[in-house]
């Protein structure tokens, strides 16, 4: 590939590169630059001249250096071996930059992505003679204990008769598993290893209707404001708000198949902790380490800004490509206005004209062009995949009127705002329950209220409609003080209060309280709407409101969150039978 | 196109040409100067400048092209002229010459004495720019390091390798705070090899006098390597000082095993050099008129540091920023928040009660603090302890919103006892004195006893246990 010179470098300006002499580059072309080799793209061309995005620290480049042509776009490699590793953001794995340059990453490094010799236990489904068409499943692979990788038929090849296929056994991602003839007498031979340009989305037979939520553990979310699987959501939030640790939860304890974390443009000892941590993790529901279900992407903050941008795309073709096989994908982006930066930072490099606040006027194609990559599809072999877009927004100054929040908003179907003032009060997860909101509640009823009994949508609406009504309410306290109010409102405060710690707030450090399941959720929701109805029938009949705050119970139940373990919630039905009870006992006594 | 023997021959060029003096140059814009007709120049290298009254500067590449180079000049262009102007490209990097007789010493932005006593002696020659450590080879940080000062090591608790600012703003008692830390911390249990290496950019001679002051006083001063780009010194030098700073810090931590902490003040001032030399160059602003690539610069400095895992070193940094005019959301205090592990937010109004540290510990964080407190580190209690007092203090604002309402005296008991203990906390927890060096057990018996000011039922961020064996002792 070196000996292909495509041109010259006429100018430097940091990460983009003027090179003059072009004939043949190809729009979006991985280049390599000077002896260095280092990495770049071409963005465009012009006049004989090609504007160059370098992927590294650009130190040295000198007017005049050679540019190499691949005769490729930047494309990410895709086989068994992907996941449980870390990769920056033009895929290079970390581990082996380490190997190469020590602790701090040298320039000019090429790693393949994924282990080319290792061996891998290959089963095949197909058989000589059989008829394949693109994306079907050709053989399987056990890729970790959980995850067992199902190797597909190229997407270039429409249809084809298998005439040579290989006997289960032991083979390299590069070995030929099975050559085909195509419909025009051509021959193709198909191997583990698949190449797929980043930018470019994978093809599947057509998108589905989102039904399933995608499960959590935090109550705030799943219970209020559910995602669905396919869905895309945006937390934006100032720093300190808590983005990062709900999106290390959320990765930790949801209940999709596959995690591609992307930690874009964010601190390095963050991403440390990930590395270090997950591996410790277990799932709850399958007994492995969280890590044999989840791909890394580190390119932290320090790392070149090129790469920061294309980190995103790496991401989402690696977690369609496990969609492809069947399976359930969240994406975590943290952070997306890292990404939008790096946009408007090159952007300003290229000298383009910009819109809004710097950024560049296609911004909003970009975030919709990302954001379109979900969905719940049904794929080229037939079955169904999802992938879950989990976007991480840092609005300046927490602001949520600034160009990313304001076109993320348009393109999520799911808003998780995260407050300042509750994570002053270290209230955690901080979702404010008055500025979220989920367009996919239709989407889920019918799920959750298969899971509850039928009663998670109304007990949703009876919440939300309190902590409404408590807005007000705090209003008038903040006037008048809150003796001012009966205690038939003052009890809306109480139960709304007890309803936010004993709810809403959850310890992610905590082993019982950090992942809530759907049964637990329901329960704990029940109990806490029977607190009100009860209580209110109380207060009603003369019973003093103290009385009834006062009750055990209600203690009990501001710590079930840290107490009631998950296999042992009858716990929890126990305690709304006593709570019942006893509130009917005081009331009792005043009716008479 | 040219073959592969042209390339090599282009390449032999180079390598000789580095270092010819040219003479003469095409324009001169504040600290930019372009030279035109030179040999291929690299990007980003180092040049020396070469002034008509005979003085050496020196400068870097800051665009390069077929026919002209761009270079910014670190100490400053006045007396430069046109034609009598020269420069020499050195075909490498900007670099520092690293060793540990730098401790002691009081050098410029870029690392040459200040002091009158001799040039530094610098043996391992280091790139400044420097480059990023892989998010593997890092080492996650929990070592607690003791500062002394209560409302830091309770509440926004430092960690060896952390980067915690401090936000402050103009006539706050920010540098007093600095000195502090620097003087009280340690890491308990280890006698580590510690040392500070302290960057001022813009700042004013008093500051720096304080500062050199202060570790003479108590005997640090050795242990000191000082990096001052002053007030009156060429605003372009400030640019360059942090990196050079850094670079050093990398060396003592990274080579040398020593624990280093790098103080840097005032990184408002590095923003605002940095927005002089984009607008200089016509470069399309972004917020504020700060450069769109202020995020990435900043980060290139806040991420070097850290721990390496096999590596005995680590830096820590504490970054000290100015709000202009007290708004947080400035983009430079916003990106630096984006980027540290946490912030230190200092308030008018506390100061102004006569508090010391004025430290807001609502908007404060540290966020490695969760990793490096409780059982084993500091006390099993601690995190509890530091959540319910987080909590507490928190209600006790909206209280005070309330009485400013209605009244204290409509209040009800309770509220008054909120009243009571937020006073406690801010007077005797918060407040303590510039010589005053607590251990992290006095820093937490002084938050049980201010909790004791509240029922025990209030606290429900803490476990009936910890309740039984510290509230009201």
């Amino acid at each position: 590939m070196k000996e292909r010179i495509i041109g010259r470098v006429k100018r430097v300006n940091g990460p983009i590169l003027i090179v003059k002499d072009i004939k043949d580059a190809m729009m979006m072309e991985l280049v390599r630059i000077g002896e260095q080799q280092l990495v770049g793209e071409v963005v465009k061309l012009y006049d004989g001249l090609a504007t160059v995005q370098v992927y590294e620290d650009a130190t040295g480049i000198c007017p005049g250096d050679n540019v190499y042509g691949s005769g490729m776009s930047l494309s990410v490699e895709l086989a068994p071996g992907l996941i449980g590793t870390i990769y920056d953001g033009i895929q290079r794995p970390l581990e082996q930059l380490m190997a190469a340059s020590g602790a701090f990453i040298s320039r000019g490094l090429t790693f393949d992505a994924v282990n080319h010799q290792k061996r891998w236990s290959f089963t095949p489904l197909i058989e000589t003679g059989a008829t394949v068409t693109a994306g079907q499943i050709l053989g399987t692979v056990q890729e970790t204990s959980r995850i067992e990788h199902r190797i597909l038929v190229p997407v270039h090849i429409k249809s084809a008769v298998v005439s040579e296929i290989v006997e289960a056994g032991e083979y390299t991602i590069e070995d030929i598993l099975a050559t085909v003839v195509l419909s025009n007498g051509h021959q193709e031979q198909i191997c583990m290893l698949q190449r797929w340009p980043i930018r470019l989305p994978r093809p599947v037979d057509k998108r589905l209707a989102l039904k399933q939520p995608l499960i959590t553990g935090l109550r705030v979310i799943d219970t209020l404001f559910p995602l669905a699987k396919g869905g895309t959501v945006a937390i934006p939030g100032g720093f300190g708000t808590g983005k990062t640790m709900t999106q290390h939860s959320i990765a930790q304890w949801c209940d999709a198949d596959i995690i591609v974390y992307i930690g874009c443009g964010e601190r390095g000892n963050e991403m440390t902790d990930v590395l270090k941590e997950f591996p410790l993790l277990i799932d709850p529901r399958t007994g492995h380490s969280l890590m044999e279900r989840t791909i890394l992407i580190a390119n932290t903050s320090n790392m070149p800004v090129s790469a920061r941008e294309a980190s995103i795309y790496t991401g989402i073709t690696m977690a369609e490509y496990y969609r492809d096989q069947g399976y359930h994908v969240a994406i975590m982006a943290d952070s997306t206005s890292r990404w939008a930066e790096a946009l408007r930072e090159l952007s300003g490099r290229m000298e383009e004209m910009p819109a809004e606040e710097g950024f560049p006027a296609y911004l909003p194609t970009r975030i919709a062009q990302f954001y379109e990559r979900a969905g719940f599809m049904k794929t080229l072999s037939g079955n169904s995949g999802s992938v879950s877009i989990i976007g991480a927004v840092s609005p300046p100054g927490g602001d949520f009127s600034e160009p990313v929040t304001q076109h993320t908003k348009r393109f999520v179907r799911c808003f998780w705002g995260l407050d300042r003032q509750l994570a002053s009060s270290r209230h955690y997860p901080a979702i404010s329950w008055l500025e979220s909101y989920s367009e996919y509640l239709g989407d889920v009823k019918q799920w959750w209220n298969d899971h509850s009994d039928g009663t998670w949508y109304q007990s949703r609406q009876k919440i939300m409609d309190l902590l409404q009504k408590e807005v007000r309410l705090q209003q008038i306290v903040k006037l008048v003080g809150p003796d001012a109010l009966p205690d038939t409102q003052n009890f809306i405060l109480e139960v709304c209060s007890l309803f936010k710690t004993a709810f809403l707030q959850q310890n992610a450090f905590d082993e019982v309280d950090r992942f809530c399941s759907v049964e637990k959720q329901v329960k704990m929701l029940s109990v806490i709407l029977a607190y009100y109805e009860k209580g209110l029938e109380a207060i009603t009949k003369g019973v003093p409101m103290v009385k009834i705050r006062r009750l055990k119970a209600v203690q009990e139940m501001a710590r079930m969150r840290l107490t009631v373990k998950g296999d042992e919630l009858e716990t929890i039905d126990r305690l709304q039978l006593r709570l019942e009870r006893s509130i009917d006992q005081i009331g009792g006594i005043y009716e008479n | 196109m040219r073959t592969k023997a042209e390339t090599l021959l282009a390449q032999t060029d180079r390598r000789l040409l580095s270092g010819r003096e040219y003479r003469g140059v095409s324009r001169i814009d504040g600290p930019l100067v372009y030279m035109r007709n030179t040999h291929a120049v690299g990007f980003g290298e180092l040049v020396e400048i070469l002034a008509p009254d005979g003085s050496h500067r020196s400068g870097q590449v800051l665009d390069t092209s077929d026919d002209v180079v761009v270079v910014q000049v670190f100490e400053g262009t006045d007396g430069l002229t046109l034609p009598a102007t020269g420069m020499r490209f050195m075909g490498e990097p900007l670099t520092l010459g690293v060793s540990e007789q730098m401790l002691g010493r009081v050098m410029n932005g870029l690392g040459k004495s200040r002091d009158g006593s001799g040039t530094v002696q610098g043996f391992t020659q280091r790139e400044v720019n420097g480059e990023p450590i892989n998010p593997t080879a890092r080492e996650y940080p929990r070592d607690f390091i003791q500062t002394g000062i209560s409302v830091i090591d309770g509440m926004t608790t430092l960690i060896q390798g952390q980067k915690l600012p401090i936000f402050s703003g103009n006539g706050l008692d920010h540098n007093q705070l600095a000195a502090q830390i620097a003087r009280q911390a340690k890491v308990r249990g280890s006698s580590g090899d510690f040392c500070i290496v302290f960057a001022a950019m813009g700042v004013k001679y008093d500051v720096a006098r304080f500062f050199i002051d202060s570790f003479e006083e108590t005997g640090v001063l050795d242990n000191v390597a000082l990096f001052l780009s002053l007030a009156d010194d060429p605003s372009i030098e400030r640019t360059i000082t942090p990196k050079t700073a850094l670079t050093l810090a990398e060396y003592l931590a990274f080579d040398k095993g020593k624990q280093v902490l790098v103080i840097m003040t005032d990184m408002t001032n590095y923003c605002e050099s940095l927005r002089e030399i984009g607008t200089m160059r016509g470069e399309i602003p972004s917020r504020k008129g700060y450069p769109g690539y202020l995020y990435s610069n900043l980060a290139e400095i806040y991420e070097r540091s850290g721990k390496i895992s096999g590596r005995s070193g680590s830096i820590t940094q504490l970054p000290i920023l100015s709000m202009p005019n007290d708004d947080i959301s400035h983009p430079v205090p916003d990106l630096t928040g984006y980027i540290t592990e946490g912030q230190i937010v200092f308030e008018r109004g506390m100061q102004a009660r006569g508090i010391y540290p004025p430290i807001n510990c609502l908007p404060s964080l540290s966020r490695l603090m969760k990793d490096g407190i409780g059982e084993g580190m500091t006390r099993a209690d601690h995190p509890h302890l530091a959540n319910q007092l987080f909590a507490s203090y928190s209600h006790v604002k909206d209280v005070q919103n309330l009485a400013s309402v209605i009244g204290e005296e409509e209040l009800t008991t309770l509220d008054q006892q909120y009243l009571e203990f937020g006073s406690f906390f801010e007077k005797k927890f918060v407040n303590q004195g510039f010589d005053e060096d607590r251990s992290i057990e006095q820093t937490l018996d002084l938050g049980w006893e201010a909790l004791s000011k509240l029922p025990s039922e209030e606290l429900q961020r803490l476990t009936d246990e910890e309740i039984a064996q510290y509230y009201g002792k």
